[in-house]
């Protein structure tokens, strides 16, 4: 198939799926068929599109022009395709994992819920794949709209509070802040915002001021990337049932955010521009900031969602801080750390779903002892742990070194202490987890009987383990995605220096 | 397209489509006012509109054929400095498409709402007076000559008085506000004829375009700027420009639904064109004293109007009072873009208000669908109609997200193209009065759309379910419009853009 009809297809397959859920919705099985294989045929679709990228091809395709000097327009880079790959993949094992989880709670305007899914998955797919600044700020926003009935679906105050405050931040952050970035590289690249390969603005020869505003207005106005102060959204977020949290607040929303300040990083900015504005070391400093501080909050919260919510925004201060370095290795560690953090986390979110639907805990301490009856869910824990931990064989370890290369590469000595000491504190706070639930000292109380007869339901258990398994196989996958994602990187050469080589 | 409609249009309507224009509104009035009923008077006014409608749109196609862009039509055959002369260029040709376009769709909506509220016998001379009132408000922007406008002007504000008081039917409050308008509207006109009184003893002529070509040469003459202060401040008043909006506010919540939702589509938009007429095409911005109003005086007042009318529209319990701050808050927007000075602001400025009058239309006409069937406008009445009333509430919806300006609606365009104007001259600290007004306006729509899809009814008449398919129908194609041309700004950017050129006396943008 041509590429383009391709982008197509990975646009038009969410809606569809969404129309599709829409008409079934009175038949529950129907209904979820139709998720399940959409969301498989979605998969089957952006693999194809990746292939064609790892060829070295960039499909794009050109929808319209909205006004002058704004396009409608979509192309595929190897950082695109790994994000769409991701959360296209990830889709379907949480489809299974949402149908075990709606079911097993019994939560009402379940039809709603799939269709919500399936929009946001639109925007996250819209957002991979855009080639330009406004076409990725569209579907950046369709991403916040879709997922607010998400957030506030269980209807109660707490859920509509969550909801209102997921929302305003979001918008109020993107329109105020994002929106105007926008529309001043829009006045400053002459009405124009491409992705361009080594920086759109890099040749204009900015004022280091304006470029530190810019940079400022970006970083703090993609909400989504949940840099502090603006991370406070999550948290309240997590009033969403456990697979929104999964899917969106470990995968599709925050990966939204983390991925535009990539691109606005590489695309907009460009290693060397980034490298000559100064408030490119405040940001950095906020990043290393916010992941201190947002494991020290983790530490102080039983609640097994809260402790995971804040735990996410300092893990995703890593990809920040990746593209704050400005080096090859600085970006390729946020790259991976993509991907890596993308299985990790949502792994326990399901596995914390899991524990959730069979007993109806929710805070940490009364987990002990729980491993015994429910070993699989634990170990799955476990494995994950290890992961956003970055100890090997699992897939964050490789992230974490591209990181502290890059690191060093750019000189800046205090970041790889950060991320030693981010380290120690995700042992601190996660690893008590899986190791008391299932090695409890002894005099620990039996837990008690399942509140839902027969546990957690089977996809509830399985997804999880799925996910887990991915967090090893990257581990070993990560030379071929290295050298996948190598081009988008990479600053084209200026004519000065090729001339030279013999 | 163009060629389609020249080739479509009957001889006798090419050549005499700006008279037309407002002559078949205007002589049908008084034919309407003897009529025996209220329903062949509405027919009978969706004709005149739509006959309008149909001589725009060949004003439209002709200015965009014609050589220099400009379609003059004498009046009666008498030449310029004697007759009056009816003058349609690309700024004026957009404001005439758009107050007509919006006048069909009112028209139609009106029915059932005037069914409602207004009493039988007098559905007749509703109608006759809404004619005049459109008339007048075409009649503004098509003419050419200085007195004439003023002219119009009082023929449409006289017939507006009218309109708003008849809203007493339903609430007495109408008599106070109709007063109040009635008081200003006649300042802010008596001002504007005695800025052209000294406009007149210094140039001597009425004709706008001679009027123009005189004034390089007295500069420094006191009694043209005057002239200008008073003119500005007249129009100003009449465009409810901050903080001369007083009038508009109790306007705008107490008259009939249909009479609220036209005027908020058309009646400050035509003053803002005289405006921008006067700034741009009488006077010019190189005039030293022009570039000192816009900075000291059009700018200020335009941010001033954006943030505190919004601030004013969050704390409204009553929804038509909300979207009647959060019109002067809009007219502070365009009020920005103009006083900008440069093309690309003009243009900005215009191309929000086209999308405005979409967005205010849409609003409140859902809003009338309320009205009818609720009878209620707070927003605790508005509480949990989503349910009830699904298609009239995502209409609502629609409008309220492109008045805040989300992304692929009309009302995010606006906002780009104002943010590239500003940033354009180095006002990056403007955009971000603009960012925080459109910030407070998450919050006074969010208030609105919170009630109408998350808080359960609490109403007990919210049996009767969706507005009347007559007002359902011009609801969703202004609601539809915005998102149309929130994804392709091809058409009305390019009205706006040339629009701006005209004002400035070019050719194309």
């Amino acid at each position: 198939m041509s590429s383009e009809l391709l982008i197509w297809a990975a646009l038009c397959l969410p809606l569809l799926i969404a129309a599709g859920i829409a008409i079934t919705g009175t038949f529950s099985n129907v209904r979820e068929g139709v998720t399940l294989v959409g969301a498989t045929i979605l998969f089957g679709v952006v693999i194809a599109l990746a292939s064609q990228v790892a060829g070295g091809d960039t499909p794009s395709m050109y929808v319209g022009q909205v006004a002058p000097g704004l396009d409608l327009a979509f192309k595929l880079e190897p950082l695109g395709a790994l994000f769409a790959l991701v959360a296209s993949g990830l889709w379907i094992v949480n489809s299974f994992y949402s149908i075990g989880y709606m079911r097993g709670n019994r939560e009402r305007n379940q039809t709603r819920f799939y269709i919500c899914f399936a929009i946001a998955i639109f925007g996250a797919m819209g957002v991979a794949m855009s080639a330009n600044l406004f076409t990725l700020f569209v579907f950046y926003e369709v991403l916040t709209l879709s997922t607010y009935p998400l957030v506030a679906h269980k209807g109660d105050a707490a859920a509509k509070r969550g909801g209102r405050i997921y929302l305003l931040t979001l918008l109020g952050t993107s329109i105020g802040l994002f929106l105007m970035a926008l529309m001043w590289t829009w006045a400053l690249a002459g009405q124009n915002l491409d992705f361009v390969q080594g920086g759109l603005l890099a040749g204009l020869n900015l004022d280091p001021a304006v470029a530190t505003a810019l940079l400022i207005l970006f970083a703090f106005g993609i909400g989504k990337a949940a840099l502090m102060p603006f991370h406070f959204w999550l948290p309240n977020a997590m009033v969403a049932p456990t697979p929104v949290s999964a899917l969106l607040h470990a995968v599709a929303v925050v990966k939204a955010g983390v991925f535009t300040v990539m691109k606005v990083s590489i695309y907009i900015f460009g290693e060397e521009l980034l490298n000559a504005t100064p408030g490119r070391e405040f940001v950095l400093g906020v990043a290393c900031f916010t992941i201190i501080v947002a494991s020290l909050v983790a530490m102080t919260k039983d609640n097994l969602k809260a402790r995971l919510a804040y735990s996410t925004i300092a893990q995703l201060s890593y990809i920040t801080l990746g593209a704050m370095l400005a080096t090859q290795a600085g970006f390729m560690g946020g790259a991976l750390q993509i991907a890596a953090h993308a299985v990790g986390k949502m792994t326990l979110f399901m596995c914390a779903g899991a524990i959730y639907v069979a007993t109806g805990l929710t805070n940490i301490s009364d987990m002990r002892g729980l491993g015994r009856k429910m070993p699989l869910v634990f170990i799955a824990f476990f494995i994950a742990t290890l992961s956003i931990i970055g100890i090997p064989p699992m897939a964050g370890a490789w992230a974490k070194y591209e990181l502290m290369q890059g690191a060093i590469d750019r000189g800046t000595h205090f970041v790889p202490w950060v991320l030693i000491g981010s380290s120690l504190l995700n042992i601190a706070y996660l690893l008590p987890i899986p190791i008391l639930a299932l090695m409890p000292v002894p005099g620990t109380p039996e837990p008690k009987p399942f509140k839902r007869p027969g546990g957690a339901p089977f996809f509830t258990v399985a997804a999880p383990v799925v996910t887990a398994g991915l967090c090893i196989v990257l581990f070993f996958l990560v030379g071929p995605l290295a050298d996948f994602l190598s081009p988008a990187f990479e600053t084209p050469v200026s004519p000065a220096f090729s001339g030279g080589q013999p | 397209m163009i060629p389609m409609i020249l080739d479509a249009a009957p001889r006798w309507a090419l050549l005499h489509a700006p008279a037309l224009l407002i002559m078949v509104p205007l002589f049908l009035a008084p034919l309407l006012a003897i009529l025996p009923s209220g329903r062949l008077s509405w027919l009978t006014s969706i004709f005149a509109t739509a006959f309008s409608l149909f001589c725009a749109l060949i004003l439209v196609a002709q200015v965009q054929v014609s050589t220099g862009g400009v379609v003059g039509y004498d009046v009666g055959r008498w030449p310029v400095p004697i007759g009056i002369t009816l003058r349609v260029d690309a700024l004026n040709s957009m404001i005439l498409l758009l107050v007509s376009a919006i006048g069909v769709l009112a028209t139609i909506f009106s029915w059932p709402t005037v069914k409602a509220e207004i009493p039988e016998r007098k559905h007749p001379l509703f109608y006759s007076a809404f004619l005049v009132c459109f008339a007048g408000l075409c009649g503004v922007a098509i003419t050419g000559d200085a007195f004439n406008l003023f002219v119009f002007l009082e023929i449409s504000s006289i017939s507006t008085y009218v309109l708003v008081a008849l809203g007493a039917g339903r609430d007495r409050r109408a008599l106070p506000a109709a007063f109040n308008y009635l008081i200003m509207g006649t300042l802010g006109a008596s001002f504007y004829i005695i800025g052209v009184g000294f406009l007149y003893s210094a140039t001597g002529t009425l004709n706008i375009a001679q009027i123009a070509e005189m004034l390089p040469g007295l500069a420094g003459n006191r009694s043209v700027e005057a002239g200008f202060a008073f003119i500005i401040v007249g129009l100003g008043l009449k465009a409810a420009v901050w903080p001369l909006h007083q009038w508009l506010p109790n306007a705008y919540a107490y008259s009939p639904s249909f009479v609220t939702m036209f005027l908020s589509a058309t009646a400050t938009k035509v003053a803002l064109y005289a405006l921008i007429r006067y700034l741009f095409t009488v006077f010019r911005p190189e005039f030293a004293f022009e570039q000192a109003t816009f900075t000291y005086l059009l700018m200020p007042l335009g941010l001033a109007a954006m943030i505190a009318c919004s601030f004013q529209a969050v704390f409204q319990t009553d929804v038509r009072r909300t979207l009647a701050y959060s019109s002067v808050a809009q007219v502070g927007y365009m009020i920005l873009g103009i006083s900008v000075g440069t093309m690309a602001g003009v243009s900005a400025g215009l191309f929000h208000l086209l999308n405005h009058a979409m967005i205010k239309g849409a609003l409140f006409m859902a809003v009338a669908g309320v009205v009818l069937t609720f009878q209620g406008t707070t927003i605790r009445d508005f509480a949990g109609l989503g349910r009830t009333a699904p298609w009239t509430m995502t209409g609502f919806a629609i409008a309220g997200l492109s008045l805040i300006g989300v992304p692929l609606t009309a009302g995010f365009q606006s906002k780009l193209q104002l943010g590239y104007a500003l940033f354009d001259q180095g006002m990056w600290w403007a955009v971000v009065f603009v960012v925080f007004s459109s910030f407070l306006a998450v919050i006074y729509m969010g208030r609105i759309m919170e009630a109408i899809f998350f808080r359960p009814p609490i109403n007990p008449r919210k049996s009767r379910k969706e507005a009347p398919i007559l007002l359902l129908v011009p609801l969703w194609v202004l609601a539809l419009a915005n998102i149309y041309f929130g994804i392709t700004t091809e058409l009305p950017l390019g009205l706006a853009r040339d629009a701006a050129a005209a004002a400035f006396g070019l050719e194309a943008f």
